[in-house]
């Protein structure tokens, strides 16, 4: 075939990953461990390791390793021992699209590539949340960007992106750049947060935030934007227990810089093209007990699967899913599903189709102390737990055996009392 | 004197409040700690707070402009700002290597800054 006077490269693979971050390099190393001989990574960066290069921080690797490792030295850990392995890297290479037959297209500056894959595991990663998706309403200067798009500009090509700086959103990412615009030398006006408490680790708010003074406001939220060409202020204000703005309690922050700090989504264009299910709680690809995707051959893992709380758990999920990728995938006909019930955001996997132990992680909608979870398939409790407390910026993991007889007839649901 | 202070455990995610009162060198656990973990936690944090430190340095002839970099210890918290202050008046020369000293016993305080990434001519 001829694309634009070039040809099209083809090429085999046993099996392709989507994603050079922590996951894709987790899965790629376990499937190749697995028996998967002709493993190709694709990502359409310059370097491998994802969105890690840029967060310089320590806590990673902590439940793995035992060590604290910033963000770059995990991504090495990871690079080097899939660079021994002699898995196949295609840097610089964007996966356009992939059909049901496992077929992908992808481009880079040698031109169009058409691998056919056996399986093919997404680890495409996740994206942020942006002013458009919670509508702040007001003018449209210059000087807004999301966390991690300032935390690129800084910690990667020595741009700083302001001098007065308001975040708004208390996850991880936004605490951390309010120290790193810290030490650059910034001031940061405040920490806006429209909760009653922080999204982010409480060692986030105290080493980030308390350190330096750095206010959080929790109950208050960004109400309108001004500036004609650059940002000139914020306007914020106190929001009741419904989240409604409060009138009267509206103040205006003169500042050049907001951060948005407001939640990643996973990345699921590819998905949604060949018409993988999704999960509308999560934003990843529904999946089973292996990782396997509506998409029968097609695995999901890392962040395009749900948003982990650390790269600890991504990566041994990740080489689970890579180690089923290498081996033949399970007849998807017959399968229950697993539902979030009462007290429960969302459960992972969402399906079983194979009786065994099965991992389960989760999210409860709202903190809680001494809840207890109980699974339930037809009136049966499978498990009851109780946890000493929950908190929706944690997630919750449960092993629970199950067997053959519930996973023919009956779905399970997953409750939390408090 | 005795100085009441409250101090957030961040040994795990609960974050526990717990209260403390300090006078000079002698410290006495008031309430709020869920477990042990939080009591040792909470004397280090009232007596000697310290915090591992993380940035950049410049690179000169760098296929990236900056390296990032850690402290190798945990420095005390009341020399994180001459500390920084040193950081960012250091350059390296490209290539560097993860795991290369890239300041010396920074600010005196015999702690080295050391790069955490490799970057290539
Ligand atoms: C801005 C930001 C900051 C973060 N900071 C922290 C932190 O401080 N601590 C922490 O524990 N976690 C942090 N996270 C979470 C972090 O994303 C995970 O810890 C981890 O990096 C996710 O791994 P991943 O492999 O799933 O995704 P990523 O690391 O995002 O890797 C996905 C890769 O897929 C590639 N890709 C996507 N689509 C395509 C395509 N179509 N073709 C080719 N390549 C493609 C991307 O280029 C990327 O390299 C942060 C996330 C973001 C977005
Ligand atoms: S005191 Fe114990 S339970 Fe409380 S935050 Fe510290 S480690 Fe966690």
């Amino acid at each position: 075939m001829v694309e634009h006077g070039r040809k099209m490269i083809n090429l085999n693979a046993d099996v392709a990953i989507i994603g050079g971050g922590p996951a894709g390099l987790a899965a790629a190393i376990s499937a190749h461990e697995n028996g998967a001989k002709n493993v190709i990574v694709l990502d359409r960066n310059s370097w491998l390791g994802g969105i890690l290069p840029q967060c310089i921080h320590d806590g990673f690797g902590v439940e793995e390793t035992g060590t604290s490792m910033t963000g770059p030295e995990y991504a090495e850990m990871y690079i080097k021992a899939a660079r021994k392995k002699g898995i196949n890297f295609m840097n610089e290479t964007m996966v356009l699209q992939f059909d049901k037959n496992r077929k992908i297209i992808a481009v880079n500056k040698k031109g169009l590539h058409e691998i056919k894959a056996k399986s093919i595991v997404l680890a495409m990663g996740c994206r942020e949340k942006t002013r458009w998706n919670i509508m702040i309403p007001g003018d449209r200067p210059s000087g807004i960007y999301t966390a991690g798009v300032a935390q690129a500009f800084i910690n990667l090509y020595n741009i700083m992106v302001g001098k007065n700086v308001v975040i708004l959103g208390s996850g991880d990412v936004g605490l951390i750049m309010a120290r790193r615009l810290k030490f650059e030398g910034a001031n940061v006006l405040g920490v806006v947060e429209i909760l009653p408490y922080a999204s982010g680790l409480p060692r986030n708010v105290v080493q980030c935030l308390d350190d330096y003074d750095i206010p959080l406001y929790l109950n208050h939220t960004v109400t309108y934007v001004k500036g004609k060409e650059r940002l000139e202020s914020v306007t914020i204000a106190q929001v009741d227990e419904k989240m409604n703005i409060i009138p009267g309690t509206e103040r205006e922050i003169k500042c050049d810089t907001l951060l948005l700090s407001l939640g990643l989504i996973p990345e699921n264009e590819l998905s949604k093209n060949v018409k993988i299910e999704l999960d509308d709680l999560t934003g990843g690809p529904i999946i089973n007990q292996s990782f396997e995707t509506s998409l029968s051959g097609v695995f999901a893992c890392g962040n395009c699967l749900q948003v982990y709380d650390t790269v600890d758990t991504l990566s041994m999920d990740a080489k689970v899913a890579g180690e089923n990728a290498a081996k033949k995938s399970v007849k998807q006909n017959k399968f229950i599903n697993v539902k979030a019930g009462k007290g429960i955001r969302y459960v992972v996997p969402q399906r079983i189709n194979e009786p065994g132990k099965i991992h389960f992680t989760l999210r409860v909608e709202k903190p809680c102390e001494s809840p207890t979870l109980h699974v339930i398939s037809d009136g049966i409790e499978l498990l009851k737990k109780k946890l000493p407390w929950a908190n929706p910026a944690n997630t919750v993991e449960f092993d629970i055996d199950i067997s053959a007889e519930v996973v023919k007839y009956k779905d399970l649901e997953v409750i939390l009392d408090d | 004197m005795t100085d009441e202070k409250k101090i957030t455990c961040i040994v795990c995610p609960i974050g526990c409040k717990i209260l403390v009162k300090i006078d000079g060198k002698h410290f006495e656990l008031v309430d709020g700690n869920k477990c042990k973990r939080g009591i040792d936690y909470a004397i280090s944090e009232a007596l000697d707070p310290r915090r591992m430190l993380t940035s950049s340095v410049l690179v000169k002839n760098g296929e990236w402009p900056l390296v990032s970099v850690k402290s190798s210890k945990p420095v005390p918290k009341n020399k994180i700002v001459s500390v920084l202050n040193e950081i960012k008046k250091a350059s390296v020369n490209a290539p560097v290597k993860s795991g290369q000293v890239v300041l010396n016993n920074v600010a005196d305080t015999k702690i080295d800054i050391v790069a955490t990434k490799s970057i290539k001519k």
